[in-house]
């Protein structure tokens, strides 16, 4: 009776659900699977009807594709490690050394990661620009006629941009591991005679590493697919796959080329996402004892 | 024995008592605290305590809530900076050194075990980050961990241990460095009544085999209190209100607030204290007339408090010489091994804990309790130190 009880209201509840999952699936599917499926068939079967890989294996043989994938892993890796330790030493000297406005700075890295990020290749292009106050005062001041300082309009200066934009992001999970971290821990390890530094390396470290390896997954996977910052940099020769993607499709009207390389970017994107997907339930697991 | 607790029973072998007490003999020191006082923006927080620990002896602090007694805890430790007066540890003033250099042991409530490393790794840890050599880790971290009884525990993450032996690993942690002091911040809180009780006898066993090791013992808990410590010093408000050793401050207490935090205590109101000698003195309260100890040597013609333990009224005279008292029965308990019978003597609470009677007297029936004179002790309202 009772089973018969439990049973009856599931079966008249599961075309409920059905029906209020439809929608949102077909306005995902409009929106995000139907033009991802338009991308993944024009690279296939290019401007004719039979499906072909033939256009993958040109571009893949390409060398400004070479070039800008290179572009793509150097920038995000490079942009990645400098978060990564930017954002662990910024974390540890607010959480751990607690000064005036520390709490204020840790609020506003909320604010920091709602910001554009062009803006911040913006707001560079007035300190380091080659007419930006920092050339400028030297300048004047040196009594030069080419700007000195002059990084910004290269790898470099994407990856500084791209370091400021995202750091905030691994911040931000950093932070809220500290959180958890008991201060009880790190007093006992000083009275053992552990140092700063080894107490951040043996204990703070260890239990930050989740948060860490999340946050670094997530700006590797944001800076793979940065856009902005690249194209407002306009540094000359650092071509990232999706400028790559912008200048095919939009310059050259090689909408073919295009897809190929944006089938290329959604793969790296998915891989990246899954490892970001995988480090974060790993660590989960571990931190719940079940690993 | 819980489980938790299984293999402490084991005598400690006699090659680790040695070699760990021979190490504590080489570095047995006091703590001194002298004028010392801690204030948090402005707010002080523990006031001009002066305190000496001698090596080897037990110290508890005890104290409600917000007392100071941690704050004096952690000012040993270096956690917090007095903004006048003088800590030492042995001969050194460690005022001003940091923590990392006091060479001070510590364990504190939670376990604060490092999550990430086995307990063999966390009894490691302060050996490593003192640079000692692996021959001197690979000998000491198993034998601070048969000392505590944790021998067989070693591989085991603090999260594959229950509270007790968290808390086994912890002590074990700080021993390993060999320390001049141990520090013992609320150390059995989180445990449970058995376990804690259990661990409160390791506690006062680990001391015997560790005569040397001086000993600061922070607690709420009176029972834990009395049972390990050399001396007590009761806090208030962050002030030392009495200090003295376990069964002096407990059978004389120097104060209202001491009588009443260390152990229960009725207090009633006399005066016209007369000293009778032999440290005995004759008090007035209402139309009758107590003798009792005069411990404190107070004046005469005073008013002062008497102090008399709830397990000291009796329901027959315990002698010729006794105080007798006539009271009405408020409330009776049975409590198990004992019973609780609440009087009320003009408007003032007595306890009388005696054992279980087959007929308790009725609330509201008149009741003659007695005390003896030599147990019973007359307490200034304010402070005398002990």
């Amino acid at each position: 009776m009772a089973d018969i009880a439990l049973r009856l209201p599931v079966a008249d509840e599961r075309p409920a659900v059905n029906s209020w999952i439809a929608p949102p699936l077909l306005i995902l599917a409009a929106l995000f699977f139907f033009p991802l499926a338009l991308i993944v068939r024009q690279a296939l079967t290019g401007d004719g009807d039979v499906l072909s890989i033939a256009k993958f294996a040109s571009v893949f043989a390409s060398r400004e594709f070479h070039h800008a994938l290179g572009n793509t892993l150097t920038i995000a890796l490079a942009a990645t490690a400098g978060c990564l330790v930017l954002g662990f030493v910024l974390s540890v000297l607010i959480a751990f050394t607690p000064f005036p406005g520390s709490r204020v700075i840790a609020r506003m890295i909320d604010t920091f990661i709602a910001l554009p990020t062009f803006l911040v290749a913006l707001a560079f292009t007035f300190i380091y620009g080659s007419a930006g106050m920092l050339n400028e005062s030297l300048k004047a001041l040196l009594h030069l006629d080419l700007p000195p300082v002059d990084f910004l309009y290269s790898q470099w200066g994407v990856m500084l941009s791209e370091v400021t934009v995202y750091t905030p992001f691994v911040m931000r999970p950093l932070l809220a591991a500290f959180s958890l971290i008991e201060p009880a821990q790190i007093e006992v390890a000083a009275s053992l005679g552990a140092r700063p530094l080894r107490i951040v390396s043996r204990i703070i470290l260890p239990a930050a590493l989740p948060a860490l390896v999340a946050g670094g997954s997530l700006c590797l996977l944001l800076t793979v697919n940065e856009f902005g910052i690249v194209l407002f940099i306009g540094a000359k020769d650092v071509i990232t796959l999706p400028l790559l993607i912008y200048d095919k499709a939009i310059q050259q009207f090689d909408y073919t080329t295009a897809c190929v390389i944006a089938v290329v970017n959604v793969a790296l994107s998915i891989a990246l996402y899954s490892l970001y997907r995988f480090v974060v339930a790993y660590f989960g697991s571990r931190r719940a004892g079940l690993v | 024995m819980p489980a938790d607790l299984a293999g402490t029973a084991n005598a400690v072998p006699a090659v680790v008592r040695v070699g760990v007490e021979r190490a504590a003999d080489r570095s047995s020191s006091g703590i001194g605290f002298e004028d010392v006082t801690v204030a948090y923006n402005g707010l002080v927080v523990l006031d001009s305590l002066t305190l000496a620990v001698n090596p080897g002896e037990i110290v508890a602090l005890i104290g409600p809530s917000g007392s100071g007694k941690t704050t004096a805890l952690r000012a040993v430790a270096g956690f917090v900076r007095p903004v006048r007066g003088r800590i030492t540890i042995g001969p050194r003033d460690v005022t001003n050194v940091a923590p990392h250099a006091r060479n001070i042991g510590m364990v504190v409530q939670n376990y604060a075990l490092f999550p990430h490393m086995r307990a063999e790794e966390n009894v490691a840890f302060g050996l490593r980050a003192r640079g000692a050599a692996a021959d001197v880790i690979r000998q000491r971290v198993p034998e601070c961990l048969r000392l505590v009884g944790m021998a067989s525990y070693a591989k085991r993450y603090p999260r594959e241990l229950s509270g007790g032996q968290q808390q086994r690993v912890a002590i074990a942690r700080a021993l390993a460095i060999r320390p001049q002091v141990l520090l013992l911040d609320e150390p059995l809180s989180a445990l449970d009544a058995q376990i804690r009780r259990s661990m409160l006898d390791e506690l006062a066993k680990l001391h015997r085999e560790l005569p040397s090791l001086t000993v600061l013992y922070v607690t709420h808990d009176q029972t834990e209190a009395l049972t390990l410590a050399d001396h007590i010093g009761i806090m208030r408000d962050g002030k030392l209100v009495a200090f003295g050793d376990a069964q002096s401050l407990y059978r004389y207490p120097p104060n209202r607030f001491s009588a009443e935090f260390l152990g229960r205590a009725n207090l009633l109101p006399v005066q016209a204290l007369v000293a009778t000698g032999g440290g005995m003195a004759r008090v007035r309260f209402r139309d009758g007339a107590f003798v009792a100890r005069n411990h404190h040597a107070l004046p005469d013609g005073g008013e002062c408090l008497l102090c008399v333990r709830p397990h000291d009224l009796c329901l027959a005279p315990p002698d010729a010489a006794s105080n007798a008292l006539t009271a009405t029965v408020k409330s009776v308990q049975w409590q198990g091994d004992m019973q609780s019978v609440e009087l009320d003597v003009d408007g003032h609470l007595l306890r009388v804990s005696c054992a279980p009677m087959h007929a308790p007297p009725s609330p509201g029936a008149p009741l003659t309790v007695h005390f003896s004179a030599t147990q019973a002790t007359l307490v200034p309202e304010t402070m005398v130190r002990g």
